[in-house]
């Protein structure tokens, strides 16, 4: 069954892989056609001396046979994916999330599915599963490689029912965080690009990207209704946390580093909805924040588990 | 902390945030008192102060801290001569503990109660406030709609007000208003004041809690009083009068491994009764499973080996013949603990014993030095260097009772040391000897009262409570405008705004106005206008 699991998640990295081939071919086709289609209805400023003026806010809403592919490709990923992560949980006997690898693939799963739910919304455009996609097949080849542990039994610490509820949370909002914060870089990236093509300036690699990407508008929408999801569970998984840490260890919140860590994500995190709702903060500003909150998420997870030593270091 | 509206331009504000405060003829020597006041409580130095508070912490999640480890702390300035005493006089050794983290937490608290405050009472104004009067023009609203029907003005409004069922209405002569979702307010509010309890819980543990640990062997006792633990962290109002009566025995510990050494379980066997009249009671201490008494809780921390040795003087008289054993200190995971054996109840000279006992004993072939492959018992051994002389406990300088204070003492076999198995005995240089008779275990154990919890954990469900309420539930308006115009022919106008995600608020009102367009239809042969669909503004 461990094998399984094993081989299920290599399918669903290249699935996943596969997915992010389309969805970039796709954008560069769509990208083609639009300076083709702007060329044609003769508003290309001529003289002007800069590139093609994209007057469009928002790019059409089609999607092309490679993006159509990729999305499919994306589901059938998914769905591999969720067989990996279940197949893992039977073969260890218990919910699979119990070490750093089994983790990691959670969380990548989360934000793939949050991906799925803001498309299906109409939240996003389908053209960000490149993007999306490229972080998440890093992630995974990342936990299945260097993070890779044998699915087997946990020490005493993590043997009680708060690592279904503690944990689940923090695999939840982990992932929600990770994808929120993909796009608030490429919030950035767009919004850096608006400002340069506005003034007729050119643009070079990486902020020629922002061509392909939803509208700033809708990419900074998308990161806050996904923050806005995940910071009550990731409220709730400190919580949860403090709680278990009560009934093992005695006190329900000592600043070992796992929580000093998770403190400092929550503040950054809380920063992020107010700045929203400030003025002078809101747009870029913010979404640096949010950037910086998933930093500190990263912290807390990956430098602290291997490089720091506390209670949390079993993994 | 004023918010600004995403909505600019609607004439309302659906935010309960203070209204500016216009100028109410300051008096000139409260003035500067009070700008810096509403500098304190604005939206932007809350945000700053949150950043400096993450930014704060961050020392304290890579630093070694003074009350997690003080050993690695002791470790790091040892390493880092010129950096520590630096790092040490900014507190970042006791981050949580520094005089400025405080400050900038309670800076923060401060902002918050003085914005909430305000806050508070504008809510509690609004709750009982009707919705407020339609905006002239509804077409200018985010979401507007607009058709005639047949149906006199009366009869329109009666409808509309009976088709917002779970909106708070008014009626007006001609218009009626409704508003929704007054719990984003008060769940935010709730969130914010929860914030402020748990504060309150966390200073009250503080204040008033206590939290000490013990080591206790297998076959002895313990009984609740602060003379007998081994280390002590009590509340700055503590007193010894509010610990819990509680006595304790251990019976048996018990610790299993998987084949590569990671522990599966521990179990610690004990019988508690809450005072000294009443019988002993059995109970499982396990990791994750304390033993509550009233207030108290004891939990399982740690545990490690008793070894068992028999000391004899040259005469053949026991010395030493303790069952319970004296406990080692665990080394490493795998269990190699150091042990200081100590005979000072000897007619002739003192002897003392130091050095390691293995669990699961392997030895280095060229340097013989002893290890354990495993912290289970497998293959133990004792490994020890014997001394003959004075201890010193005569001294009157308090000795701890794992270190051995050498300077009157003199090494057996110039130090060289014997390892002795079970059951094994060496006979000391000069007469007498020491036997290897068995091994017991002890475990240590913390007791806490903490009577701030409760205050902590309500306050934590009002902060996730709170939280919910304030990020899903949206605060939205609506109108529904009717007016005559001609016989027979009624204009019906609707309009609504929300001031968060208008996504979701356009797909609702264009259901609640496809309800009130069924319930108050068009004429038959309507000429004019035949009413758009829901317009939308973006």
């Amino acid at each position: 069954m461990a094998e399984l699991s094993d081989s299920l998640l290599f399918v669903a990295v290249l699935a996943y892989a596969l997915a992010m081939l389309g969805f970039a071919a796709d954008a560069a086709s769509r990208r083609a056609t639009r300076v083709l289609s702007v060329a044609e209805s003769g508003q290309l400023l001529v003289g002007g001396g800069g590139p093609p003026l994209l007057v469009d806010e928002s790019p059409p809403r089609t999607t092309g046979t490679a993006g159509t592919a990729a999305m499919a490709l994306t589901l059938v990923g998914w769905l591999v994916h969720v067989g990996s992560v279940v197949t893992r949980g039977i073969a260890a006997d218990r919910v699979p999330w119990g070490n750093m690898y089994e983790f990691s693939s959670a969380a990548a799963l989360v934000a793939v599915t949050g991906f799925l739910v803001l498309v299906a919304r109409g939240r996003v455009e389908t053209s960000l599963g490149a993007f999306v996609m490229l972080p998440v097949v890093l992630y995974l080849g990342l936990a299945g490689t260097v993070l890779y542990t044998a699915a087997g039994p946990l020490v005493p610490a993590l043997n009680s029912y708060w690592i279904k509820i503690h944990v689940a949370a923090a695999v939840t909002a982990s992932g929600a965080f990770l994808l929120s914060g993909v796009i608030a870089l490429l919030y950035l990236l767009r919004a850096r690009f608006d400002e340069r093509t506005d003034v007729g300036e050119a643009v070079r690699f990486p902020v020629s990207l922002g061509r392909v990407l939803p509208s700033a508008g809708s990419l900074d929408r998308a990161a806050y209704v996904v923050i806005a999801f995940a910071f009550p569970v990731w409220t709730f998984a400190v919580i949860a946390g403090a709680i278990w840490a009560e009934a093992a260890w005695g006190r329900y919140w000592g600043w070992d580093p796992k929580e000093t860590w998770s403190f400092i994500t929550w503040v950054l995190y809380a920063g992020y909805l107010h700045a929203r709702a400030t003025a002078g903060w809101k747009g870029r500003k913010a979404a640096w924040v949010a950037v910086a909150a998933a930093a500190a998420l990263i912290v807390d997870y990956y430098v602290v588990n291997i490089f720091v030593v506390g209670l949390h270091s079993y993994a | 902390m004023t918010t600004t509206s995403d909505v600019e331009g609607a004439a309302v504000r659906l935010s309960t945030a203070p209204e500016p405060v216009g100028p109410q003829r300051p008096r000139q020597l409260m003035a500067p008192v009070r700008r810096t006041w509403r500098q304190l409580t604005s939206m932007r130095t809350a945000l700053l102060l949150l950043f400096l508070l993450a930014l704060g912490a961050v020392p304290g999640g890579f630093l070694p801290q003074r009350s997690l480890n003080p050993v690695q702390v002791q470790q790091y300035v040892a390493q880092h001569p010129t950096l520590a005493p630096i790092l040490d006089r900014l507190s970042l050794f006791e981050v949580f503990a520094a005089p400025w983290f405080s400050a900038v937490y309670l800076l923060l608290f401060v902002s918050l109660v003085g914005c909430l405050v305000p806050r508070i009472r504008l809510h509690t104004r609004a709750l009982r406030k009707p919705p407020p009067h339609a905006p002239a023009n509804l077409s200018r609203l985010p979401a507007s709609a607009r058709w005639e029907t047949a149906l006199p003005v009366d009869e329109v409004l009666a409808l509309a007000d009976s088709r917002l069922r779970r909106w708070r209405t008014v009626r007006h002569a001609d218009a009626v208003g409704a508003e929704r979702g007054y719990l984003r307010e008060t769940g935010n509010l709730v969130f914010h004041v929860s914030l402020v309890l748990l504060l309150v819980g966390i200073a009250v543990g503080q204040f008033f809690g206590f939290k000490g640990t013990v080591l206790v062997k297998e076959g002895n006792g313990f009984a609740n009083a602060i003379a007998n633990y081994d280390d002590i962290h009590p509340g700055r109002r503590f007193r010894e009068s509010s610990l819990v009566p509680l006595n304790f025995g251990l019976d048996d510990f018990r610790a299993t491994y998987g084949a590569d050494g990671k522990a599966r379980t521990f179990d610690a066997k004990v019988h508690y009764s809450p005072n000294a009249d009443a019988a002993p009671r059995p109970y499982d201490i396990r990791v994750n499973h304390p033993l509550h008494v009233g207030a108290a809780k004891v939990y399982l921390i740690g545990h490690g080996y008793n070894v068992h040795v028999i000391v004899r003087e040259k005469d053949g008289q026991v010395a030493l013949d303790d069952t319970v054993g004296t406990p080692c200190l665990p080394q490493d995971a795998r269990f190699l603990s150091t042990c200081t054996i100590k005979v000072y109840e000897t007619r002739g000279r003192q002897l003392a014993f130091e050095g390691a006992f293995t669990p699961t004993t392997v030895q280095d072939p060229n340097t013989r030095r002893v290890g354990s492959a495993h912290p289970a018992v497998q293959d133990p051994a004792l490994t020890i260097v014997g001394y003959a002389g004075n201890l010193g406990l005569d001294s009157g300088v308090p000795q701890s009772v794992y270190s051995l204070d050498k300077t009157r003492l003199t090494a057996f076999d110039g130090g060289t040391p014997h390892l002795l198995g079970p059951g094994e005995k060496w006979d000391l240089p000069g007469g007498g000897s020491i036997a290897f008779a068995g091994i017991t275990e002890w475990s240590t154990f913390q007791v806490t009262q903490d009577p701030g919890k409760g205050i902590a954990l309500v306050a934590a469900v009002g902060i996730v409570g709170g939280l919910c309420l304030s990020l899903f539930v949206r605060r939205r308006r609506m109108w529904v405008r009717a007016r005559a115009a001609g016989e027979a022919l009624t204009v019906v106008e609707v309009g609504g705004l929300a001031r968060t995600d208008p996504d979701a608020f356009a797909a609702e009102f264009d259901e609640i106005v496809g309800r009130l367009r069924d319930a108050v239809p068009e004429p038959a042969t309507a000429t004019t206008d035949r009413g758009d669909a829901a317009t939308w503004q973006s």
